[in-house]
């Protein structure tokens, strides 16, 4: 259960707001009274094939039209093969997905960028890469992980078809105001741990359902140190630890990613619209819901042992007893993943073996986390008989990768590189674990059958994917260096 | 969609905690582009063990899941919820929901109703010990009712009046398209548009 701490709630009295609740009042088109849900605007509504098919049918068949295709954008992502993309997609069911989503875009007149394109890729990669991600909108889509854009100070929501379809119709949704919690990250992450570290420690701590009801602003020292690519990658699973959003105020290092992206404002607006950001952050004395704390300082690279991904725990650590686990519920929970998962109780973490490492999704699958990853294994070779595939978040990144000659340096290991899109993440495509097939994988979700039907996952961060492919069993960046091998 | 006042059926037993929309329904039957027929799709993987509850033939024909805490959380996908429809439930019943789940819930009909871990516990026991017996969800007194035992549950006041009254959301937002427009006159002209398409260089 969550080990957040509920604060006094004395913000609304004293006008003080936080990130989250000026970007609600910003947006606010009406106020519910007796009950019903505020109306937001919505300043950004994102595509992709396979929750939105059904809306547009919705749409047709109550004669709707799309209300502002000058806001909408899609994507072809979670079908999309990245092997051979020159040819049709062999599964036929992919393919009438993708079809109907080229056809839908065209009827409705919505921007598509379709496989081949340079613009083509994971919905969360190519919003935040094109400059349509700023902070202070209102972003959403038809997809869980649209928590990632709040790295911005966004307020990004996952969505499901119905509410795709009413964004289609009336740029609004009618939402009920959620609470607030702050995820404070005080001090430094040492060399080797990461911003995945953090957000697995934190899920870990609060559990999968720890933040429902809640959106949550990341702060601290730790925070304000990580780029861009690493606050998307904990907003991103904010949605793991049950959460309906993940926050970070903007601040300089978002302003430098943004200037100069196709679609970031420019000129005057430019300034305009940093002076407008610079007034997002959390007022100073403004009182959250609730507060949970971290210890950047004490943080170790961390690792999943089970099939959600608050069933995590150090990499120094072991297989935890389900006997140890006091609350019933988790208890039995544990049992089953243990089972699932093929793993014994007490077994160090580290002597744990992988058959497959998987370094993508819309987790880590941007150019920083390629070229983290290229840095630990150039040079290396990889563990005999292991499987590497790394699949580049969008076109663009996989581009600006081979710009940097880290394909080579991927290919000369042994792994394989792929085109972009979703892929292992969830198996939607031809890439899929095997039954029995274990996997560390720096997506988002060790779900029971998650990458394929009996696969076993790991959710690890891409220095961990790194080392653990040169190593065959779960490892850091710290033992390669005890294996003198730096 | 249809009026939701009270619902009679066979309660289901679900004694799993953190059901996620990934075991409620795989990603592999996703590329569907219709919002019907994913009946076989629900609980896939879990129901290829015939001793999984689903199988069971005296639950056949069930109307009211009762699951553990946490259900429905994971993936944003409502044929998580469609596949519950197709399947042939009304009523869903669990100590928390993931968010997203329970408000694509209401969008289609299908009741997510809060209940106490205890009752949970109640409830799953009396139905074991009598597999097959009938559940009466009432929507308007909002209680579950089997045999002799009440329990009561809850779900926020909007979604239960629209369940009840069997309303769309996107008729009744549109009743506020004036003040849609309003709002959109008054936006900054600066905030991101996706078209006309530009590239960094381009003016």
């Amino acid at each position: 259960m969550t080990n957040a701490i509920p604060t006094s709630q004395v913000s609304s009295s004293t006008g003080l707001r936080t990130l989250a609740e000026k970007v609600w009042d910003k947006h606010l088109v009406t106020k519910g009274e007796n009950g019903t849900p505020d109306l937001i605007y919505i300043d950004l509504h994102l595509l992709h094939e396979v929750t939105s098919p059904q809306a547009f049918d919705g749409l047709r068949l109550a004669n709707r039209t799309l209300r502002r295709p000058d806001l909408t954008i899609a994507t072809e992502d979670h079908n999309t093969p990245t092997l051979a993309i020159d040819k049709p997609i062999a599964d036929l069911t992919s393919r009438t997905q993708i079809e109907t989503l080229r056809r839908n875009c065209a009827e409705f007149g919505v921007r598509l960028h379709s496989l081949g394109d340079i613009e083509q890729g994971i919905v969360h990669v190519v919003g935040p890469q094109l400059g349509l991600t700023q902070p202070g909108i209102t972003v959403v889509c038809g997809d869980s992980h649209t928590s990632t854009h709040g790295a911005f100070g966004a307020m990004a929501l996952g969505i499901g078809t119905s509410e795709v379809e009413h964004v289609m119709a009336t740029q609004t949704l009618p939402l009920n105001p959620f609470k607030t919690m702050a995820i404070t990250v005080n001090g430094a992450l040492r060399t080797g741990v990461t911003a995945k570290d953090i957000i697995l420690a934190v899920i870990a701590k609060i559990g999968t359902g720890g933040g429902a009801g809640y959106v949550l602003e990341y702060r601290g020292e730790a925070i304000r140190a990580l780029s861009m690519e690493g606050r998307m990658t904990i907003c991103n699973m904010s949605i793991e630890a049950g959460a309906r959003a993940g926050m970070v105020a903007p601040d300089q290092t978002t302003y430098d990613y943004l200037e100069g992206r196709a679609h970031a404002p420019r000129g005057a607006d430019w300034d305009k619209a940093v002076a407008y950001w610079q007034t997002l952050a959390t007022d100073e004395g403004a009182s959250f819901d609730a507060e949970v704390v971290i210890d950047a300082n004490e943080l170790e690279p961390f690792v999943t042992w089970g099939t959600n991904p608050g069933q995590g725990v150090s990499l120094s650590g072991s297989v935890p007893n389900p006997a140890d686990i006091v609350d019933a519920n988790e208890r039995s929970a544990a049992e089953r993943a243990l089972e699932y998962m093929n793993l014994t109780a007490g077994t160090p973490m580290k002597e744990i073996r992988v058959d497959t490492v998987f370094l993508g999704s819309c987790t880590n699958s941007r150019v920083e986390d390629l070229r983290a990853a290229a840095e630990i294994i150039k040079g290396k070779t990889k563990a005999e008989g292991l499987r590497m595939m790394v699949v580049p978040g969008s076109a663009r990144v996989r581009i600006e990768a081979e710009a940097e000659g880290l394909d080579q340096i991927f290919l000369d290991f042994g792994a394989e590189w792929r085109f972009a899109g979703c892929s292992m993440c969830l198996g939607m495509n031809p890439d899929q674990l095997e039954p029995g097939e274990r996997c560390a994988s720096t997506s988002n979700r060790n779900f029971e059958g998650r990458q394929g039907k009996g696969g076993l996952t790991h959710l690890v961060s891409p220095l961990v994917a790194a080392a653990t492919a040169i190593r065959g069993t779960l490892s850091s960046p710290w033992d390669l260096v005890q294996d003198g091998d730096q | 969609m249809q009026k939701f006042t009270t619902v009679t059926g066979i309660a289901v037993p679900l004694r799993r905690s953190n059901v996620d929309t990934d075991q409620i329904i795989p990603a592999v039957y996703l590329k569907r582009v219709t919002r019907t027929g994913f009946e076989d799709a629900l609980f896939a993987a879990w129901r290829l063990d015939p001793d999984f509850v689903i199988n069971k033939k005296e639950y056949q024909g069930g109307r009211v899941l009762i699951a553990g805490t946490d259900f429905g959380i994971g993936s944003s996908r409502e044929h998580a919820v469609w596949a519950l429809r197709d399947y042939g439930f009304d009523v869903v019943l669990s100590p928390r929901f993931g968010d997203i789940f329970r408000g694509n819930s209401g969008k289609q009909g299908l009741l997510a109703g809060q209940i106490s871990e205890a009752d949970a516990e109640t409830l799953w026991n009396l139905v074991e010990s009598d597999p097959g017996i009938e559940l009466t969800v009432d929507l308007v007194g909002k209680t579950a009712r089997v045999g002799d035992l009440t329990v009561n549950f809850e779900i926020d006041d909007y979604t239960r009046w629209r369940l009840l009254e069997g309303l769309d959301d996107i008729g009744l937002t549109l009743r506020d398209e004036a003040r849609i427009s309003e709002f959109e006159a008054m936006r900054e002209s600066w905030l991101p548009q996706t078209l006309p398409a530009r590239s960094p260089e381009s003016p």
